[in-house]
C-alpha cells in the first residue's frame, strides 16, 4: 500500500475490499471521510454532537454488517448510502423525542432506505438483550463465555488462568454457565 | 449421554474438530434423532449470537477510538449553520430583553395611569343637548293645576322638554340641526328670534357626521326669503374669527370666538374645533365666519375645559344635503350669495336672526 492510498477518501470498493479483510485504516479514512457530513446534517437539525456520534456509529455498523454478511450491494454511491441511512435513523430518534419539527434541513441527496435500519433494529435488540443477560450472569461466569466463545481463548488457557484443577470441571462450568445464559437471554422480553 | 457430553460433542462437531470416523458416527446420529439435530442448530444459533455480540463490541470499541482522534470543536464552527443576528441576539439574551421590555411596558401604563389618561376621557365630552325635563315637569304640575283651577283647556304650546338650534338651509323650509338633538323624534317644532313658530318634520339625519335636516310642514308657512349666508365649500383655516348664535335659553346668544384646529374631539376630521363659550342648547347652531359664511355647525364640546366647542365642517353638511333621498327631497337650493360679506357683526346678526331657530323637542 503505498501512501496515498493511506489518507483521504477510499474509494467504495476499497470500502468493501478493507471491511471483509478487516483492514483497520480503511475503516479509519472511512469513518473520518463521512463523517463532517453526518456531523452537519445533525447538528442543523436540533442534535449535538453526541447525536452525531451515535447516528453515524450506527450508520456504520449496518454498513458493516450488510457487507460481512455478504448481502450488500452498492446501488448508489457509497456516500448517498451512509448519508440516507444517518437521516432515517436521525429522522426517527427525532419523533421519538418529539423535537421533529415537521421538516430536515438536508445537505446531501438521499434515497429510502427503510427496511435496512428495521433489520438492523433486530439485531440491536438481541445486541442489547446479550449484553444484559451477561451482564446479569455475573462472574466468573461472564469471564468464561467471552473468553471463550468470544475471544477465542482454549479451554486450556482459561482452565489456568481461573485456577481450575482440570480441563474437565472448567468444561463443567463452562456449560452450566451457558446453560443460565441461554436462560436469561430468552427470558428477557 | 448426559446433556453437558452431548454439548460437547456439539461443540467438537462444529468447531470441525471430530476425526473423520467420528464425524460420520455423529452426522448418522444427527440424521436419526431429530432432538439432537434441532439442539445442533439451536448450539450454532446461540454461540453465534454471542460473537456478534461480541464483533459489534470491539467494532464499537475500534469506531471510539477513531472518533476520539476527530477534532469536533473545528468542525462545529465550520459546519453549523449559523443564524441570522436578531435571531442570535434574541437566543443569547432573551431574558434581557424579556425583562426590559416588560419594565417599558410598566413604566408607560404607570405614566398614562398617574397622568389620568387611561380615566374615561369621554365622560369629558357632552353633547349640548339642553335638557329641561325636570322644569317642565314642574311646570306642567303647575299649568295641570292652573287648568283644574280655572277649568280652561290648555293651549297646545308645545314648550318641549329638550331643545337645540337650527337654522334654514333654503328658502323653502328647510332646516338643519344636530342629529342628537332630534334624536329618536320625527316631528319637532321650530321658533325663530320674531318668535314665528312651526311644526317641522325630520326627513333625513347622519349619526356619524351628527347632521338632521328637517321641512317644515305648517300651514302657516309660506317662504323664508332668500338665506342671507352662503355655505362654504372649502375648509376655513385655524385662526379664523368666528361667531354662533344659540338658544341655550329662551333669547338668543351670541358665542364670538376663534377657529382652533382643524379637527375635533380625538382627531374627528369632520370637526372643526373652536374655541367659544357654548353651553346645552347651542348644538345645531350655524357657526359663521367674520364675513358671514356659514363653516359649520357645533354639535359638542369638551365639558373640562372651558370654551372649547366642536363643529361639523359645511362641507359635510353639503354632502349630508346631496345625500338625502329623492323621495323625501323637495327643492333645495343651498344659497352661495353672500349679502352679509360687507356688513359688521351687529349687522350681520339683525340680518340671520331670524334665519336661527331654536328646536323644541317633546319626547
Amino acid at each position: 500500500m503505498n501512501k496515498e492510498s493511506n489518507s483521504g477518501i477510499p474509494t467504495d470498493s476499497e470500502v468493501i475490499l478493507g471491511i471483509l479483510n478487516n483492514s483497520e485504516s480503511v475503516l479509519k479514512r472511512l469513518y473520518i471521510a463521512y463523517f463532517p457530513m453526518i456531523f452537519q446534517l445533525i447538528i442543523n437539525n436540533n442534535g449535538d454532537e453526541d447525536d452525531a456520534k451515535d447516528v453515524y456509529q450506527e450508520a456504520i455498523i449496518i454498513l458493516y454488517n450488510k457487507v460481512k454478511t455478504g448481502d450488500f450491494e452498492l446501488s448508489s454511491k457509497l456516500k448517498t448510502y451512509i448519508y440516507s441511512v444517518c437521516r432515517r435513523l436521525w429522522l426517527k430518534r427525532l419523533s421519538q423525542i418529539n423535537r421533529y419539527g415537521g421538516d430536515i434541513k438536508d445537505f446531501e441527496e438521499y434515497l429510502s432506505v427503510d427496511d435496512e435500519t428495521e433489520k438492523n433494529n433486530e439485531r440491536d435488540i438481541q445486541f442489547n438483550k446479550m449484553g444484559d443477560a451477561l451482564k446479569l450472569l455475573g462472574e466468573p461466569c461472564k469471564t468464561i463465555i467471552e473468553d471463550f466463545y468470544i475471544n477465542n481463548r482454549s479451554m486450556q488457557e482459561i482452565c489456568e488462568s481461573f485456577g481450575y484443577t482440570n480441563a474437565d470441571n472448567a468444561k463443567t462450568q463452562k456449560y452450566k454457565c451457558l446453560q443460565r445464559l441461554k436462560k436469561l437471554f430468552f427470558q428477557q422480553k | 449421554m448426559s446433556d453437558d457430553q452431548l454439548l460437547d460433542t456439539i461443540e467438537k462437531y462444529l468447531n470441525g474438530e471430530m476425526g473423520k470416523d467420528e464425524r460420520a458416527r455423529f452426522e448418522k446420529l444427527r440424521n436419526e434423532n431429530a432432538d439432537v439435530n434441532s439442539k445442533v442448530a439451536e448450539h450454532k444459533h446461540f454461540t453465534g449470537l454471542i460473537k456478534q455480540y461480541g464483533e459489534r463490541l470491539e467494532l464499537e470499541k475500534r469506531l471510539n477510538a477513531i472518533h476520539d482522534e476527530i477534532d469536533i470543536e473545528v468542525l462545529d464552527n465550520e459546519l453549523r449553520i449559523h443564524p441570522s443576528g436578531i435571531v442570535r441576539l434574541w437566543r443569547n439574551h432573551h431574558s434581557k430583553i424579556s425583562v426590559a421590555a416588560s419594565i417599558a411596558i410598566f413604566a408607560v401604563l404607570c405614566t398614562l395611569f398617574f397622568t389620568g389618561y387611561l380615566s374615561n376621557r369621554e365622560t369629558n365630552y357632552a353633547k349640548l343637548r339642553g335638557e329641561v325635563a325636570k322644569i317642565k315637569q314642574s311646570t306642567d304640575q303647575l299649568n295641570s293645576q292652573f287648568n283644574n283651577l280655572s277649568h280652561q283647556r290648555r293651549t297646545n304650546t308645545n314648550s318641549g322638554k329638550f331643545r337645540g338650534t337650527g337654522f334654514a338651509i333654503s328658502s323653502n323650509g328647510y332646516l338643519v340641526t344636530n342629529y342628537h338633538v332630534i334624536e329618536g323624534n320625527d316631528t319637532v317644532f321650530v321658533q325663530n328670534a320674531s318668535g314665528d313658530s312651526y311644526r317641522a318634520k325630520v326627513i333625513y339625519s347622519e349619526p356619524q357626521t351628527d347632521i338632521a335636516i328637517l321641512e317644515i310642514k305648517d300651514p302657516s308657512f309660506k317662504t323664508f326669503g332668500a338665506i342671507p349666508y352662503a355655505f362654504k365649500k372649502a375648509e376655513t383655516d385655524i385662526g379664523e374669527n368666528v361667531y354662533t348664535i344659540g338658544y341655550p335659553r329662551d333669547a338668543m346668544v351670541l358665542g364670538p370666538g376663534f377657529l382652533t384646529a382643524s379637527t375635533g374631539f380625538k382627531g374627528d376630521t369632520t370637526q372643526y374645533q373652536v374655541s367659544t363659550p357654548v353651553d346645552y342648547g347651542n348644538s345645531g347652531g350655524p357657526l359663521l365666519d367674520s364675513r358671514g359664511n356659514l363653516i359649520g355647525i357645533i354639535n359638542a364640546k369638551e365639558t373640562h375645559i372651558d370654551g372649547t366647542a366642536f363643529a361639523v365642517k359645511s362641507s359635510y353638511l353639503l354632502k349630508a344635503i346631496q345625500d338625502i333621498p329623492d323621495s323625501v327631497k323637495g327643492s333645495i337650493n343651498t344659497n352661495s350669495k353672500n349679502i352679509l360679506a360687507t356688513l359688521n357683526r351687529v349687522q350681520q346678526i339683525k340680518k340671520l336672526q331670524n334665519y336661527v331657530f331654536m328646536i323644541k323637542v317633546n319626547q
